[in-house]
């Protein structure tokens, strides 16, 4: 792509003025602060049924894990769910905002989502912000055309996909996926399958680990199952318990009404336009 | 391992005239730096019920260009009243990447068949020129294919004939390009309509290195381990 050295009037849209400074700062050394990234494994798969999704719940703050338990399967609809890498905070804004989109959609045209509105309302977000915003997602969902599975890529591409896997633990998630799958798994299968992704993810990625969540949406029914399996528990726990001797000392113990404060208008007039 | 670099499809895309249509070839790769983010995905993207296309380069770049230029050949079949022609998509397809071609990173090729023209190939590559041609290729495989193109495509081929061409020149591509791989798609198009096909990597003919080796003299010596010389 050839860069544009030249003043141009703002034409609206998005301006990547800013990207250019930080581009330049960190070519001198100054690095913006590190971003909370979901280092994260993401699968999704189509079953007989419908589709599973499942996530790993680690968040990273560069070396550090910042959430041991956030949940990285993110509501869009009631028939529609989408798992989320990358930037945790660019995640969770753009499933958000879409899914608001999503149901204003729904009380203007009052039909179910579709999963093919949402992926085109998240690639042309995404696309517009030439991959600034880095999220990396996997949508699933089943609505009256069938059960749909989508992966979505920061600069905007996506591929339509009968399992699928995101994120740093994406490779050993596949690994699993490519020697064990195959069309028409039961529910119970696939949910197996899945933890199995999930926790090859879990324990042989750094950037994922703690628990395994679980989304399971059929025709007109979903099931969240928020920490389906607990591989990593805490094992050296004090069987004693914890006790602190020295605590802060009570002082004063009074209670003020706010309403001797604060002026409170019982009633009062109708509020005119 | 860089898994945020941009989607890019590494490639091989062909579109072949024959004598009464149009033939357009794939691969499936799609690829993220080093990993291969789809080893299945479809590159030929369709645009009307008369015309498709052949995405190559940037892959969010390709979709939403073939996405605009299906949404604005829809209205323009409208306000026409009857089905658009090969050469109308292939410069709406032109024009959007040559006016923003600062910031599109795609190569496409455009084939159809239409009532005026009959079978067309449009080749529209990085820039935004539109080259209307006998036979296009594109992509990065394309490099190893000019050769075999100059020597092995004819005038006048039937429909068989052009559809073992690309067949055989994506399964080339495929061997000797790392970028390229997956299945072998292709679309025929024509006056009776369209045909999608689907070669899996194991029904392609293989290529020199790819066959099982002879067997040699040095599998028969090491069968027997040498006994220690005695002095």
């Amino acid at each position: 792509m050839a860069k544009v050295e030249v003043d141009v009037p703002p034409k609206g849209g998005f301006s990547f003025d800013l990207c250019r400074r930080n581009d330049m700062l960190s070519k001198k050394g100054i690095n913006p602060p590190s971003y909370l990234k979901t280092g994260t494994t993401i699968v999704g798969l189509i079953f007989q049924d419908g589709v599973i999704l499942g996530a790993d719940t680690r968040a990273t703050e560069g070396p550090i894990v910042a959430d041991k338990n956030c949940e990285k399967i993110h509501y869009m609809a009631p028939n529609i769910y989408c798992c989320g890498a990358g930037t945790a905070a660019d995640t969770e804004a753009v499933t958000d905002t879409i899914s608001s989109q999503l149901k204003l959609h729904r009380y203007h045209t009052g039909r179910e989502s579709r999963v093919v509105t949402a992926l085109t309302l998240l690639k042309s977000h995404l696309f517009r912000y030439q991959g600034h915003v880095s999220a990396a997602l996997v949508l699933g969902g089943v609505d009256v055309t069938g059960p749909h599975l989508h992966t979505i890529y920061p600069h905007g591409s996506t591929d339509t996909l009968p399992f699928a896997t995101m994120g740093s633990g994406s490779l050993a998630a596949m690994a699993v996926f490519e020697s064990k799958y195959h069309e028409g798994l039961s529910k119970d299968e696939g949910v197996k399958l899945v933890c199995e992704a999930i926790c090859s993810g879990i324990f042989n990625d750094l950037g994922s680990g703690s628990n395994v969540d679980i989304c399971v949406i059929t025709k007109g029914q979903k099931e969240y199952l928020r920490n389906h399996l607990l591989p990593n528990p805490r094992t050296y726990v004090s069987s004693k318990g914890y006790s602190f001797t020295k605590k802060t000392e009570v002082l004063l113990t009074k209670i003020t009404p706010l309403k001797e404060l604060v002026d409170v208008i019982e009633g009062g007039d109708a509020m005119e336009e | 391992m860089d898994l945020n670099a941009p989607h890019s499809m590494g490639t091989t895309i062909i579109g072949v005239t024959y004598d009464g249509g149009v033939v357009l070839g794939a691969d499936s790769r799609t690829s993220t730096g080093m990993y291969v983010a789809n080893r299945a995905s479809d590159k030929i993207t369709q645009l009307t019920d008369n015309v498709y296309i052949c995405r190559s380069g940037s892959a969010a770049d390709s979709q939403i260009v073939s996405d605009y230029v299906r949404y604005f050949l829809h209205q323009h079949t409208i306000q026409l009243g009857q089905p658009a022609t090969v050469k109308v998509a292939a410069n709406l397809v032109r024009l959007l990447s040559y006016n923003n071609k600062n910031m599109l990173q795609t190569g496409i090729i455009v084939g159809g068949w239409d009532k005026y023209e009959g079978g067309k190939i449009y080749g529209i590559p990085l820039g935004g020129t539109i080259l209307e041609q006998p036979f296009a290729i594109g992509g990065s495989g394309s490099s190893y294919l000019y050769g075999f193109f100059d020597q092995a495509w004819k005038e006048g081929m039937s429909k068989d004939e052009a559809e073992q061409l690309v067949v055989k020149a994506v399964s080339l591509a495929i061997a000797r390009d790392g970028a390229s791989g997956g299945v072998v798609r292709t679309v025929i198009i024509n006056s009776d309509g369209v045909t999608r096909n689907f070669y899996p990597s194991d029904k392609l003919q293989l290529w020199h290195e790819e066959l099982e080796p002879q067997n040699s003299l040095l599998d028969i010596l090491s069968a027997a381990s040498p006994e220690p010389m005695n002095i």
